[in-house]
């Protein structure tokens, strides 16, 4: 509405005939869109949430099957009560997870593209071209293949990651090579004692750092670019120190770049489907399965379509509540354009 | 003579070890760069690393099962393309050709793709420059779709999609357990991301451009025509490249849906590949299907990236 308060409007005593169709005419533009979109994708969103209140399953599938009972939050219950019959599953441990995978990745992700970043912006550099250029592999290759090359990487026998593993301990400490047949993917016990994370956790750390700091750098990069370099003359002049020119000016000012660019990295880590189902396929014992990937289970292996309804709207509104919980920061850092 | 403001060659090298600017000012210490360099190498080793791995696999010459050793350099005790030829004669024990596979992924993602900028480009015309009632709202239902990953909508779109069944000539046609339904599953989800990817493309093209074109003549609509629609071929091309490499590489909705191996898509053959399935297979055809999946879209992702990446809206959200 504000958006046609804004919009200038003739003034109202010269009513042209065509006005109704000038009217109507951005309205014709969103017919085919909106045509399609309401029948496969609103239609379908609202069919869900009926569908959440009910017991949907294999029985109801076919078209001319019965409808399927009214359950009203049982569905919603049971998600968070823990009583879906699947195996080691806990609603909150998962939520947990979710979210720790969640920033750890993003935290690593823009430190360590930040860091790169200024390394190849520095004046002088050698071979400058060659770095930008390879540093895009990560991008540019489809996320499931590196998923898929990952889960072969940290096979336990004959995966390059152990291989690798074992051949610099060889050189660099003479440790034997039979140390490294790491289980990474189907070791049970926490590594790290304290921290209820499996050794999955961190090779999925490892595929997915690899997979995310090239875009992150590439982000901070044209930010660094648009940094004026007088900023820098002046602080020399004023006797600041290269680290204090970083934490001073290098840092506030790729802040404008780097808060979208996190809020983006948050929602596609958040949902990272490809790489947590290929790699780890959630295990062991569901300890690194997220929201996403348990929706997908319960919809193809369970097939229970009304509970993974239920389950869907509830990642919807954690979604909603994570976006406007970004979109709040996002605002609060806008002011800050320098 | 030479021009004495421009540096002669050798000069311009011997600024370059030295770590000056073009200019030759003062750069980089020799301390620094060599630091750098080490730890440049280092990420560069990294990135390369499952690269080389996956690449010299499917060149083994060895003819094993399993790579008992790491083997980083392709080129190590000869090539043999024998993994990517028993891949091409039949990748899985599923009776289907890569040929056909690929025909699949090709025909989902391009018409896919091709589907999202026509039936999107529209609506983004009319959100980036036409003022209209609603006009808010309906840019938040665009976006609310577009937050929500596409895996969230498919317990209704499975169920909707298996009710449209039919009968053809005695064969019955289930709609769901198709490549159109599929393709019309990741419609659903990528339409909104391109409405919103073109969107932003359009919001840079200056408004004076269409305002000439209509105090010289043009009627609204043909200004869009004429004016605005071929200045967004850039923005067109990349939607849909963006559209088809995610449609060619989509695994979920298709793996759910599609039981005919006649339909299968390369990702469903892949993961037919690995983890439990793959006691059979060869890491060395594992490797040469990967290869054959990613090469193409890499190659023209490599060509195309500089015009959109690091510009990327937060449209991209969508898996």
């Amino acid at each position: 509405m504000t958006a046609l308060a804004q919009s200038p409007t003739a003034p109202k005593k010269v009513v042209h005939r065509r006005s109704i169709w000038r009217v109507l005419n951005p309205y014709f533009y969103l017919i085919p869109a909106f045509l399609v979109m309401g029948v496969i994708t609103y239609y379908p969103m609202l069919y869900q949430v009926w569908m959440s209140f009910t017991d949907y399953g294999l029985k109801n599938l076919r078209f001319d099957a019965p409808l399927p009972n009214y359950v009203g939050f049982a569905n919603y219950i049971n998600i968070l009560t823990n009583q879906l019959g699947l195996s080691y599953y806990d609603f909150w441990r998962m939520l947990g997870f979710n979210l720790f995978w969640t920033f750890s990745n993003v935290i690593i992700h823009v430190a360590l593209g930040i860091f790169i970043a200024v390394i190849l912006n520095r004046q002088g550099l050698w071979f400058k071209g060659f770095y930008r250029a390879l540093y895009i592999l990560p991008i540019v290759v489809p996320q499931i293949i590196v998923a898929n090359i990952f889960r072969n990487m940290f096979d336990p026998d004959y995966g390059a990651i152990n291989q690798g593993l074992a051949i610099l301990g060889k050189f660099f400490f003479g440790l034997s090579p039979d140390l490294f047949h790491i289980h990474w993917i189907d070791q049970v016990n926490y590594p790290v004692s304290w921290l209820p994370l499996t050794l999955s956790y961190y090779a999925l750390l490892i595929a997915n750092v690899w997979l995310g700091w090239p875009f992150m750098t590439i982000v901070a990069s044209g930010a660094l670019q648009s940094i004026p370099k007088d900023l820098y003359e002046a602080a020399r002049i004023d006797g600041a120190s290269e680290s204090q020119q970083f934490w001073r000016i290098t840092l506030p000012l790729l802040r404008p770049a780097m808060v979208p660019a996190s809020v983006y990295g948050i929602v596609m880590t958040f949902n990272l489907f490809n790489l947590i189902y290929f790699l780890s396929g959630g295990g062991p014992l569901r300890q690194t399965e997220i929201l996403i990937t348990t929706a997908y289970r319960l919809i193809n292996e369970q097939r229970l379509y009304g509970v993974a309804a239920a389950f869907c709207v509830y990642i919807f509104i954690i979604l909603l509540i994570l976006t406007l919980i970004t979109n709040s920061i996002t605002r609060a850092t806008e002011s800050y354009d320098a | 003579m030479p021009n004495p403001g421009k540096p002669s060659f050798l000069t311009r090298v011997r600024w370059y070890f030295q770590g000056r600017t073009s200019t030759g000012e003062r750069g980089m210490s020799f301390g620094s760069q060599i630091l750098s360099q080490l730890f440049l190498l280092l990420m560069a080793a990294i990135v390369l690393y499952p690269i080389l791995w996956v690449v010299s696999m499917s060149f083994d010459p060895r003819d094993i099962s399993r790579p008992t050793e790491l083997r980083l350099n392709p080129f190590q005790g000869g090539l043999t393309l024998k993994a990517y030829a028993d891949i091409i004669k039949q990748p899985t024990a599923n009776p289907v050709s890569l040929g056909q596979l690929m025909f699949n992924s090709f025909r989902l993602a391009t018409l896919t793709g091709i589907a999202s900028i026509i039936v999107g480009i529209f609506a983004s015309y009319a959100f980036s420059r036409l003022r209209f009632a609603g006009r808010q709202t309906l840019m938040i239902a665009v976006l609310t779709v577009l937050m929500l990953p596409s895996i969230a909508t498919l317990p209704a779109l499975f169920v909707l999609l298996n009710k449209v069944q039919f009968d053809i000539g005695g064969q019955v046609f289930n709609l769901r357990n198709s490549l159109i339904g599929v393709g019309l599953a990741v419609l659903s989800g990528s339409l909104p991301f391109a409405i919103w990817n073109m969107k932003g493309y359009l919001d840079t093209i200056p408004k004076e451009l269409e305002e000439a074109a209509l105090i010289d003549g043009c009627t609204p609509n043909s200004a869009f025509f004429r004016v605005t629609l071929p200045l967004s071929t850039p923005v067109l091309a990349v939607t849909f490249f963006l559209g088809f490499m995610s449609t060619w590489t989509e695994y979920p909705t298709s793996w759910l849906f599609l039981t005919n191996p006649k339909d299968f898509t390369l990702m469903m053959a892949l993961y037919n590949m690995v983890g439990q399935y793959s006691n059979t297979t060869p890491w060395s055809h594992f490797a040469a299907m990967s290869i054959l999946i990613a090469l193409p879209v890499t190659i023209v992702y490599l060509f195309v990236q500089r015009y959109f990446v690091g510009g990327l809206a937060i449209g991209g959200v969508k898996g």
